[in-house]
């Protein structure tokens, strides 16, 4: 979505990153900083040190009331009665063809309270479809789009909980990884998760809109000794790709499905009726035609996002996300390919600008950071 | 920062003119915009090249943009330190990082390119 309608929307901290001197790019209809130093810089220093990135443009869906609970386990595909308080998990919103809405971060406050993280691009459309689907079904439930109203930073990298730890009297040590609570940073009431997009360490941390350019402030000078920098959205696609994380409008989309995006782990077809169940039981039942996989290029190239992939000279796939591994060293990418392909160490070629170029399939993630 | 004796293309090309052979490289202003340049594509000797049309590519982490070649005429020579140091496009584009040397066919072209002044401006607009 390009934003032809005209303004482009901007965070909080638009102002911070413009007079920090950030490239700013159109992503999704947001003014948004995809690099400050430099993408191969910011990278490295969130896998050595650690980042700050601006993420205030992600959007925030609040479920609550009595119904909260079947609410969220209804539009959502993974099981939130399995879900602890202060606990979070990965999920999708699931049409009824299978495909998804979004891909979010349910976050559990209580039975009737539920905080949702959602994309940037689709929280609109997120919280359109989660109304529709609790005034269709009559729970007893309310949905608020919180999303104008908050910030969202995050800190990722190694150096990430000593650099908040020095701004917050919670205990973050604690925190398990996909685990959240709510405290103050800088004296901002805010709520702090142990989540993140990078395939390291860190916090995602949501505070109201007015206080985001201070915090942001000060977490940098408080990282300042361990070297922390901002980082943009260019250097968040490079981490979040060798994590081999999903990409809306990339990996997933409306017409692809959980089971052939790898994320059949999302999926709880035991917890009951849910949104999209029967089609995902089908599509289960009939057997995938593709399957999302990591392919390493072995020719010389860089296989990107979108390009053809074949197979004995015809096309077999494309390429969902691809470029520069930079802390792998390798032209990496995720494609799909028909399932019986989808195999470690086929060979594969990936159609750059007209010549096919070799590229073979490798498990992913391409990165994993060492406990 | 643009040296007086090259000539300049709009799409941010430098070349270098000394007798009838050209070198040709990527200006600061382009590789200041592509950011990190992770690859680069580049023709062997004996390709022919034409004013106007794409000669090879240089890739960003995000991003593919062609190099438009800013004369006619044939490759003698194509830098091979750039395929194992493509950064090298970032630090020392003016200079170290050319990208081809050409054996011009029309030395008339040049007179359509810019000087280092005028590139200036038209970086200015």
């Amino acid at each position: 979505m390009d934003s032809v309608s005209g303004v482009l929307r901007k965070t909080p901290l638009n102002a911070v990153h413009r007079a920090s001197g950030a490239k700013m790019v159109d992503f999704g209809g947001w003014d948004m900083p995809v690099q400050y130093s430099g993408i191969l810089d910011e990278h490295a220093t969130v896998r050595n040190r650690a980042g700050l990135f601006d993420v205030s443009h992600m959007g925030e869906i609040e479920v609550r009331g009595p119904q909260a609970l079947a609410l969220v386990n209804w539009v959502s595909c993974n099981d939130a009665t399995k879900l602890a308080v202060g606990q979070a998990h990965y999920s999708g919103l699931i049409l009824e063809g299978g495909g998804f809405v979004d891909d979010i971060l349910v976050h559990k406050f209580s039975d009737e309270h539920f905080f949702l993280c959602v994309n940037a691009s689709n929280q609109d459309k997120d919280f359109a479809h989660i109304a529709e689907q609790n005034s269709l079904r009559g729970f007893d439930a309310t949905v608020e789009n919180i999303g104008p109203t908050l910030s969202q930073i995050a800190v990722q990298g190694p150096r990430a909980v000593e650099t908040l730890q020095k701004l917050t009297g919670t205990e973050l040590a604690p925190i398990k990884y996909y685990w959240f609570t709510t405290g103050e940073v800088s004296g901002v009431p805010a709520t702090i998760a142990r989540t993140g997009y990078t395939g390291e360490d860190g916090f995602e941390i949501y505070v109201p809109n007015a206080e985001a350019p201070r915090l942001w402030a000060e977490l940098l000078a408080a990282g300042e000794e361990f070297g922390i920098k901002p980082a943009g959205l260019g250097a968040r696609n490079t981490l979040r790709l060798e994590a081999a994380m999903a990409l809306y409008g990339h990996e997933i989309n409306d017409e692809l499905n959980p089971l052939e995006a790898g994320l059949s782990w999302i999926v709880k077809f035991n917890k009951g009726d849910f949104l999209g169940k029967a089609k995902l039981e089908e599509i289960k039942a009939a057997g995938l035609k593709r399957k999302l996989c990591g392919f390493k290029m072995t020719g010389r190239g860089i296989g990107r996002d979108g390009y053809e992939i074949q197979l004995d000279g015809a096309a077999a796939g494309w390429v969902t996300s691809g470029g520069p591994g930079p802390t792998v060293n390798m032209n990496i990418g995720l494609c799909y390919l028909p399932v019986e392909k989808a195999n470690t160490g086929q060979v594969i070629q990936v159609m750059i600008r007209n010549q096919a170029v070799d590229a073979e399939v490798i498990p992913t993630p391409f990165y994993k950071r060492a406990k | 920062m643009y040296p007086d004796n090259y000539k300049y293309t709009k799409e941010h090309e430098w070349i270098l003119v000394e007798g009838d052979t050209g070198t040709i490289g990527i200006t600061d202003h382009a590789q200041h915009e592509l950011g990190d340049i992770v690859y680069v594509d580049l023709p062997k000797a004996g390709t022919a090249v034409e004013q106007g049309k794409a000669l090879g590519s240089v890739e960003s982490v995000k991003a593919v943009s062609d190099i438009y070649s800013p004369v006619t005429g044939e490759v003698i020579e194509s830098n091979g330190d750039l395929s194992g140091a493509p950064e090298k496009l970032n630090s020392d584009p003016h200079g170290a990082a050319w990208l081809v040397k050409v054996k011009l066919a029309n030395l008339s072209e040049i007179d359509g390119l810019m000087s280092a002044a005028d590139y200036q401006a038209y970086l200015g607009e």
